[in-house]
C-alpha cells in the first residue's frame, strides 16, 4: 500500500490538473472564473494553475459556453488537450451543438482525420437547493451521443485517477462532479495515477444482490449496505465510474453470480441510463435472473427547490434498502 | 509560411491565380449539378455559384498551414483552398476513397492537409471552432491564420456574437468572413437582420469590420490582404462582410419563389466570372486563348475527379464501428 493523503474531491481534481499540466505542455485549462485573478474557480478546483502555468495556458473566459467549447474543439484539432470547465451541467445545454454535433462527431464524420481530445469538467447534483436549472444529472443525454465518453466518479481518489485518464484520452470526455460526492474526504494515494476509462470497480463483493451505481448514488448505496447486511442480505456493489462506454463484462459477471440486480442513479428514472443497463442484463442473463431487474432514479420532475421536495426527489438510503430487500425476496 | 504580400493591389500572377480558382470552383459546381441531375450523385447540394470571388481572392493569401472552417455551402471555399478534387468527388459520392471515407459527405468534407479543418451543417458553428484553431496558432507562436466562413443568416445566431467577443478579447488571429448572399435560407436579408450592414456589428466587439463587394476580385483581395496581415501580425480579428448573390437558391431544386425573377436575372447578368475574364483580357493580364485553355484543362481535371469518385468502392459496413472512438467499437 502506498502512502495516502486525505482530501476532498476538489483537492484531488486540483492535484490532477497540476500534474497533467506539468507533464504535458499541450494541456490547457479554461472556463468561467477559473484563473486565480477570478478566485481559481467557483469551487476552487483550479486554484494556483494560472499562477503556475501562466495566462496563455490557463484562461478565464467570458460567460460564453459555445465560445468555450468551440475554442476547446479548435485547439484540440490543432493538437492541444484542452480541459474546459462548463461551470454547471445545465449550462452544457447552451453549448450542446458544439458538444453533440461537433466534439462527439468530428472523428467519425472526418473518417478518422480529426481528433477532439477534450475534457469537459462540469458540476451538478441535487442537495444544495439550487433547483431546476443548476442540478440536473444529464449523463443519459451524453451517453446517447456516440463519440463522447461519460465519466462520473464517486470518491476523491477516483476523481483524480479518472480525470487524469480523461485528459490523456484521445477522444472527448465529460466528467461529472456531483454534489453528493464532493465533501466526503477520502484517502488518495500520493502516487495516484490514471484509472482506466470504461472499467467498473467492484466496491464490495457480495452474493445476494448486485447494485449497479455511480457518482452520488454510490455514496448512498454504501450507506444502505450495512443496513441490508443486518437483515442478512449480502450486496455486491459495482461502481460503474464510466457511464459510457460502460463495463458490461463486470456488471454481467456480477449479476450472473447474484442473479439479482438493482440499478441506482441520481438522474431521472424515465429513459435514464438505468434502463439501458437493466435491458442489457435482461437480454444477456434472462434465464439466470431470480427476480426482475429494478431501477431507482429521480421521479419524472424538474429538480425542486424546497428542501422537503429536494429530499424526496433524490433516491434515499431507505428506498435503496427497500428495493434491494424486495428484489432479494425478503420484503 | 507565406511572406506578407506587400501590396493590396493584386499582381497579374495573383489575378490569374484568383481566376484559376474561380474557374475550378465553377467547373466543379457545374459538373456536380449535372451528375446530380443524371442520377450519378445523390446528395443535398447547396451550390455557391455566384460566390466564387470571395474564397478565391482570400485563398491566394493563404498557405496549407492556414486553416479554414466552413459550412454546408462551402465546397467553393474548399476548392479555393486547394482541396484535391479526386477525394472530394469520392466523398460526395459516399465512397471509401473520399476525404472522410464516405462517412461525412458534402456537408462535412474535411482535409487537414490543405487546412480544411471543419465543415459544419449547423449555421454559425464554424466560428467558435475557428477561434480554437486561432488560439492554437497563438499558443504555438506561429503566424498561422484561421478563417471562419459563414453566411449572412449566421450573423443572427448566438455563436457569432460569442465568437466575435472572445476573438477580440483574446486578440486571436482569425478572420470572420461573412458571405452575404442576401438570403438566409428563404428569408430576405432585411426581414431577418436588424442592421443594414453586418460589418457594423464588429463595432460592438471592438474589431474592424468592412463591407466589401464580394464579387469584385480587386476589392476582395485588398480587404482580405488587410485582414489576413492584421491577424498574422498578432493584431487580432477582423470581420469582413462580402456582398454577393447565390444564383441557385438555398438548395438545388429550390424554386426561388421568395425572390423576383428580375432580381435574379439582374444578378446573373452581372455574373462575376465572365466579367472578370473580360477585364483580365482587356487589361492585358491574360489572353483569351490562355483562359480558354485553362478552362479546358480544369474541366479535364474535374472529369477525372468525377470518374475517380464514381469508380471508388462504397465503404464497408464495418466503418460504422470505426472512428466513433479511436479504438474500434467491438462487433
Amino acid at each position: 500500500m502506498s502512502e495516502t493523503v486525505k482530501m476532498h474531491a476538489f483537492q484531488a481534481i486540483n492535484a490532477a490538473l497540476h500534474e497533467a499540466m506539468e507533464a504535458d505542455p499541450k494541456v490547457l485549462v479554461f472556463g468561467e472564473d477559473i484563473a486565480d485573478r477570478e478566485g481559481g474557480g467557483v469551487t476552487g478546483a483550479t486554484i494556483g494553475l494560472s499562477t503556475k502555468f501562466g495566462d496563455m495556458r490557463v484562461k478565464s473566459t467570458p460567460i460564453s459556453e459555445q465560445a468555450i467549447m468551440g475554442a476547446a474543439i479548435g485547439a484540440a484539432l490543432a493538437g492541444y488537450k484542452p480541459v474546459a470547465e462548463i461551470m454547471l451541467m445545465n449550462f452544457t445545454t447552451v453549448c450542446m451543438d458544439m458538444i453533440f454535433n461537433h466534439a462527439a462527431k468530428l472523428r467519425f464524420m472526418s473518417g478518422g482525420q480529426s481528433t477532439v481530445p477534450i475534457t469537459i469538467r462540469t458540476l451538478t447534483g441535487a442537495g444544495w437547493q439550487t433547483a431546476g436549472q443548476h442540478a440536473d444529472h444529464l449523463e443519459g443525454w451524453f451517453a446517447h451521443a456516440a463519440g463522447i465518453k461519460v465519466v462520473a466518479p464517486s470518491n476523491p481518489a477516483e476523481y483524480k485517477g479518472l480525470l487524469l485518464s480523461c485528459i490523456q484520452d484521445p477522444d472527448p470526455c465529460i466528467i461529472i462532479e456531483s454534489a453528493g460526492t464532493l465533501f466526503i474526504p477520502g484517502d488518495v494515494p500520493v502516487d495516484q495515477g490514471p484509472i482506466p476509462l470504461g472499467v467498473a470497480r467492484v466496491v464490495q463483493e457480495g452474493t445476494d444482490v448486485t447494485i449497479v451505481s455511480w457518482s452520488s448514488m454510490v455514496v448512498r448505496s454504501l450507506q444502505a449496505i450495512p443496513i441490508l447486511a443486518e437483515a442478512g442480505i449480502s450486496v455486491e456493489l459495482v461502481d460503474l465510474r464510466t457511464v459510457s462506454p460502460w463495463d458490461r463484462e463486470t456488471v454481467l459477471a456480477s449479476v450472473a453470480k447474484t442473479g439479482r440486480c438493482v440499478v441506482v442513479h441520481e438522474a431521472v428514472r424515465s429513459f435514464g441510463p438505468g434502463a439501458e443497463i437493466a435491458a442489457t442484463v435482461n437480454e444477456e442473463l434472462f434465464g439466470q435472473l431470480k427476480a426482475p431487474v429494478r431501477r431507482l432514479g429521480a421521479p419524472y420532475s424538474p429538480v425542486p427547490f424546497a428542501k422537503v421536495l429536494e429530499d424526496a426527489f433524490l433516491v434515499s438510503v431507505d428506498e435503496i434498502v427497500a428495493a434491494v430487500t424486495e428484489v432479494a425476496g425478503k420484503g | 509560411m507565406a511572406e506578407h504580400s506587400n501590396s493590396p493591389v493584386p499582381s497579374t500572377e495573383t489575378l490569374v491565380d484568383i481566376y484559376r480558382r474561380m474557374i475550378r470552383i465553377e467547373r466543379n459546381d457545374d459538373t456536380i449539378r449535372t451528375a446530380i441531375r443524371r442520377g450519378k450523385l445523390v446528395m443535398p447540394y447547396y451550390s455557391a455559384r455566384g460566390q466564387e470571388v470571395i474564397p478565391s481572392a482570400i485563398s491566394t493569401l493563404l498557405t496549407n498551414d492556414d486553416t479554414i472552417c466552413t459550412i454546408y455551402r462551402g465546397i467553393h471555399d474548399m476548392v479555393a483552398k486547394g482541396m484535391p478534387l479526386r477525394p472530394l468527388w469520392a466523398e460526395i459520392a459516399g465512397r471509401v476513397d473520399g476525404t472522410c471515407k464516405g462517412k461525412g459527405g458534402p456537408m462535412h468534407l474535411t482535409h487537414p492537409e490543405t487546412g480544411v479543418m471543419v465543415t459544419t451543417g449547423i449555421v454559425g458553428s464554424s466560428m467558435p471552432i475557428a477561434n480554437g484553431l486561432a488560439w492554437a496558432a497563438q499558443l504555438d507562436g506561429s503566424k498561422r491564420v484561421s478563417i471562419a466562413y459563414f453566411g449572412d443568416g449566421a450573423s443572427n445566431i448566438g455563436a457569432f456574437h460569442e465568437s466575435l467577443n472572445l476573438a477580440s478579447l483574446w486578440k486571436l488571429p482569425v478572420v470572420f468572413v461573412c458571405q452575404n448572399n442576401g438570403f438566409a435560407e428563404h428569408t430576405r436579408y432585411e426581414n431577418g437582420t436588424s442592421v443594414d450592414f453586418i460589418s457594423k456589428r464588429a463595432i460592438g466587439y471592438g474589431m474592424p469590420g468592412y463591407t466589401v463587394d464580394g464579387n469584385d476580385p480587386w476589392a476582395m483581395y485588398a480587404a482580405a490582404h488587410e485582414a489576413i496581415n492584421r491577424a498574422r501580425d498578432g493584431e487580432g480579428p477582423t470581420l469582413l462582410e462580402c456582398k454577393t448573390f447565390r444564383f441557385l437558391g438555398h438548395v438545388l431544386g429550390d424554386d426561388d419563389k421568395y425572390m423576383t425573377k428580375e432580381e435574379k436575372a439582374a444578378a446573373i447578368a452581372d455574373d462575376p466570372l465572365p466579367k472578370f475574364r473580360a477585364r483580365l483580357i482587356a487589361e492585358g493580364h491574360a489572353t483569351d486563348e490562355q483562359l480558354t485553355k485553362m478552362g479546358t484543362d480544369i474541366q479535364a481535371e474535374v472529369d477525372d475527379a468525377m470518374a475517380f469518385g464514381l469508380a471508388s468502392e462504397y465503404p464497408s459496413v464495418d466503418e460504422l464501428r470505426r472512428d466513433v472512438f479511436e479504438k474500434e467499437i467491438a462487433a
